[in-house]
C-alpha cells in the first residue's frame, strides 16, 4: 500500500546549520502517528517541510505517491493534506464561523470564484456548522476569532485544519499549554475528526501520545532514531537514552 | 434577507428623489459628484479595507479609466463607431480592469510596505507618463470630450445636471450593488482571510497572491467606471485626476468613512465631497481643515464615522439612545466653542500671510474681526482652550452614559 506521506533523505540546512539530517520516513495511510523528540530536535521544521513553508535543501517528499517536494503550500493542501500550527495561527478579525467556512472553501470546489454568493453555498455552511458542532464553538458562531478564549483558539486551529476535509492531517502540539481536562477533551476531539484518515501528530505530552498513536517516530537531532509501535518505543534503549541520558540498565 | 435587500431598495429610493428634495442649484452638481466619488471610494476599500492593501496610487486606475471613456467618448462623436453615452462607464470600468490587471500582476505578489511602495512608485510613473504621452494624456490641459455629440440611447440625453445625475446615481448604485456582492463571494471573502493572515489562507488552499490579484482588477475595474463617470460629468481629464493629490483624496475619505464596514467609504465619500465642495467657498485652507480631519481619525477613531455609528448599535438595541442625547449635545457644543477658537486662529493666520497689508479686517463667523490687534487673538485662544477645558469635562460623562446605555437591556 502507498505511504500517506513518504519522505526520502530529506535534509534541510539554514545557513550552514543543518537541522534535518537524512530523514527518511514512511507514514502509512489511515494510521495515527506520533512525532516526538526533545526540545529542538526539528519536529517543527519537518511540518514545515512537509508542508511545503520551506524548501528542502536535499531529498524527496511524497503525498500519498505523489511527488509534492518544491510544491507552495496551498498546492500542497489541494492534494488533500492539512495542518495546524503549534503557535495559535488563525484569522482573528474573521468570525468563528468565518474562520471556518473559509477554511471549507476550496475542497468544495469554489477556488477563486466570484460568481457565487458564501450565502447560497450550502454544502460549505453545512460543513462550517457541522466543524463548529464537533469544536464545542457554535455559541461562539459570530465572535471575532481573535477575542476567543486560548482553548477556544487552541480548538479552532485545529478545526481550521479538519474543515477542508483533508485525509492527512498534520497537528503541531494541539495540546501545548492546555490544562488536563482541556488536553481530554481535545484528545477525544482529534479522535472523533481524524477517523479513518491519517493523522501525524507533534506532541509532548507522553500521556497523549501513547494514548493516540499507533505508531512513534522519534527525532533527535534531526534524525530518526527510532519509527515503532508504542510498546516498543518504550523498551527502545535509544529513546531512552536520548530522552533520560541514561541507557536502559545504567543506573 | 429581505432586511438586507430593504436597505438598498430604501437607497436607490433615496437617490431618486434626492434632486427633488434638495433644491439648491449646487445640490445636483455636489450630488454627482458624491456619487463618483462613493463608487471610487469603494472601489479602494476593496484594497484597504477588505484586503489589507494600502494603495497610494489607486487614482491610476481612476484616471485611466477617465481619459479611455473620454477618448471613447470623443471617437462616438465623431461617429467611429456607435457607442450610446450611459454604456461609457462600463468601457471606464474596463480600461481599469485591463490596467489593474497589467499592474496588479506584479504589484500583488507581496502585501505590506512592498505593495505600498510599488503602487506609490506606479502612481509617479503614470502621472509622469501623463505629461510625456501627450497624445494621449493631453499634457497639462489634459483632454476634453463632449457627452452631447455621442449616440443617445431611446432618446435619452445629458443635457442637464439632473439628467447628468441621474445617470450617475444609476451607475453607483449598480457599482456599490456588484460590489457588495463581491465581497461575499469565495474569493471576496478570502481576501478577508488573507488580509488577516496571508500563511494560513495558504495552508487552506488559497495563493495569497492569486487573491489580491484578483481584489486588485476588481477594485481597478470599478476606480475605472468611477473614472468613466466622472469623464461624462465633468467632460474633461488632466494628469491631475490620476496623481498622488487624487490617490490621497481617496485614502482620506475611506478612511474617515470608516474601512471596517461597507458602508463607512459611503459615508466617507459623502462627507468628504460635502466638505470639500462647501469649505473650499468660505475658505482658501479647506485641505488644511481636511487633513485635520484625517487625523483627528487616526488619532482618536481609526475605526471611523461608520464605526462610531455601530459602536452605537447596542445602545440602540438596548432602547436607550435618547439617554446619550443630553451628555452628546453639551460635549459636541463645547467641541464647537473649541472648533471655533482653533478655525479662528488657523484663519486669521491665513489672513495675515496672505492677504495685502493694507486690509486688517476679516469677517470671521459673520463678524468682522481686526487681526491686528491683540484682543482678537486672545478672544479666540480663549475660545479654544475654554471649549478644550469643559470638553475635557463633558467627555468622561458622555463615555459614561455611552457605557451606561449601552448595557444589554435587562431581560424580563
Amino acid at each position: 500500500m502507498t505511504p500517506a506521506i513518504e519522505l526520502v533523505d530529506v535534509y534541510k540546512a539554514f545557513g550552514r546549520t543543518a537541522i534535518i539530517h537524512g530523514v527518511s520516513l514512511a507514514i502509512e495511510a489511515g494510521t495515527r502517528q506520533a512525532l516526538i523528540g526533545p526540545n529542538g530536535a526539528g519536529k517543527s521544521t519537518l511540518f514545515n517541510l512537509i508542508t511545503g513553508k520551506y524548501p528542502l535543501s536535499r531529498g524527496r517528499i511524497r503525498l500519498k505517491g505523489e511527488d509534492i517536494t518544491g510544491l507552495r503550500p496551498y498546492e500542497i493542501n489541494r492534494r488533500g493534506l492539512s495542518r495546524s500550527f503549534q503557535v495559535t495561527n488563525i484569522f482573528p478579525r474573521l468570525s468563528v464561523f468565518e474562520n471556518l467556512r473559509c477554511s471549507a472553501l476550496w475542497s468544495r470546489g469554489y477556488g477563486y470564484s466570484f460568481w457565487h454568493l458564501v450565502e447560497n453555498a450550502r454544502d460549505v455552511r453545512e460543513r462550517a456548522e457541522t466543524v463548529m458542532e464537533q469544536l464545542n464553538l457554535t455559541a461562539r458562531r459570530h465572535m471575532p476569532a481573535g477575542v476567543l478564549s486560548y482553548a477556544e483558539q487552541r480548538a479552532l486551529e485545529i478545526g481550521i485544519a479538519i474543515a477542508g476535509g483533508a485525509d492527512v492531517i498534520l497537528l503541531d502540539e494541539p495540546t501545548s499549554g492546555m490544562s488536563r481536562s482541556e488536553t481530554e477533551h481535545v484528545v477525544q476531539l482529534i479522535r472523533q475528526v481524524t477517523a479513518g484518515k491519517t493523522l501525524v501528530v507533534v506532541e509532548h505530552d507522553m500521556s497523549v501520545v501513547f494514548d493516540l498513536a499507533d505508531r512513534i517516530a522519534v527525532l533527535v537531532y534531526g534524525e530518526i532514531i527510532a519509527h515503532d509501535t508504542p510498546s516498543l518505543i518504550r523498551a527502545n534503549a535509544a529513546v531512552q537514552e536520548a530522552y533520560l541520558g541514561v541507557p536502559q540498565g545504567a543506573a | 434577507m429581505s432586511r438586507r435587500y430593504g436597505v438598498w431598495i430604501a437607497a436607490a429610493a433615496i437617490l431618486a428623489v434626492l434632486p427633488h428634495i434638495v433644491r439648491t442649484p449646487v445640490a445636483v452638481p455636489v450630488m454627482s459628484q458624491m456619487g463618483i466619488a462613493v463608487v471610487f471610494a469603494l472601489s479602494y476599500n476593496m484594497l484597504l479595507g477588505q484586503g489589507g492593501m494600502l494603495s497610494f496610487g489607486h487614482a491610476v486606475y481612476f484616471g485611466l479609466g477617465g481619459f479611455i471613456a473620454a477618448h471613447v467618448l470623443n471617437l462616438a462623436g465623431e461617429g467611429v463607431f456607435w457607442l450610446p453615452v450611459p454604456f461609457l462607464p462600463l468601457v471606464g470600468g474596463l480600461g481599469g480592469l485591463c490596467f489593474g490587471a497589467l499592474f496588479g500582476s506584479f504589484s500583488t505578489t507581496r502585501a505590506g510596505t512592498v505593495f505600498a511602495m510599488i503602487s506609490l512608485g506606479i502612481g509617479e510613473l503614470m502621472a509622469s507618463s501623463a505629461l510625456i504621452l501627450d497624445k494621449f494624456f493631453g499634457g497639462e490641459e489634459g483632454i476634453t470630450t463632449n457627452r452631447v455629440k455621442a449616440p443617445t440611447l431611446l432618446g435619452l440625453d445629458f443635457t442637464t445636471d439632473r439628467k447628468v445625475y441621474y445617470l450617475i446615481a444609476f451607475w453607483a448604485f449598480v457599482a456599490a450593488a456588484l460590489m457588495y456582492a463581491f465581497s461575499r463571494t469565495p474569493v471576496g471573502r478570502m481576501a478577508n482571510a488573507v488580509r488577516d493572515n496571508p500563511e494560513r489562507a495558504e495552508f487552506v488552499g488559497y495563493s495569497q497572491r492569486w487573491v489580491r490579484f484578483v481584489s486588485f482588477c476588481v477594485a481597478g475595474l470599478f476606480a475605472g467606471v468611477a473614472g468613466g463617470l466622472f469623464a461624462l460629468n465633468y467632460e474633461i481629464l488632466t494628469a491631475e485626476n490620476m496623481g498622488l493629490a487624487a490617490s490621497g483624496s481617496v485614502l482620506l475619505m475611506t478612511f474617515i468613512g470608516g474601512i471596517g464596514s461597507f458602508f463607512g467609504p459611503i459615508l466617507g465619500a459623502i462627507v468628504f465631497t460635502f466638505l470639500q465642495s462647501m469649505l473650499s467657498d468660505y475658505t482658501g485652507i479647506w485641505l488644511l481643515y481636511l487633513g485635520l480631519l484625517f487625523l483627528a481619525t487616526v488619532l482618536f477613531v481609526p475605526a471611523g464615522l461608520a464605526g462610531i455609528l455601530m459602536l452605537h448599535v447596542p445602545a440602540w438595541r438596548a432602547g436607550r439612545p435618547g439617554r446619550l442625547v443630553g451628555p452628546y449635545v453639551v460635549a459636541g457644543l463645547l467641541t464647537l466653542v473649541a472648533a471655533v477658537g482653533v478655525i479662528g486662529l488657523l484663519e486669521m493666520v491665513h489672513f495675515v500671510v496672505s492677504a495685502p497689508a493694507s486690509r486688517t479686517t476679516k469677517r470671521l463667523f459673520w463678524v468682522a474681526v481686526n487681526v491686528r490687534t491683540l484682543w482678537s487673538w486672545l478672544a479666540f485662544a480663549a475660545l479654544a482652550a475654554a471649549g478644550a477645558l469643559g470638553f475635557r469635562w463633558a467627555a468622561p460623562r458622555a463615555a459614561a452614559a455611552f457605557a451606561e446605555a449601552s448595557r444589554p437591556a435587562e431581560a424580563r
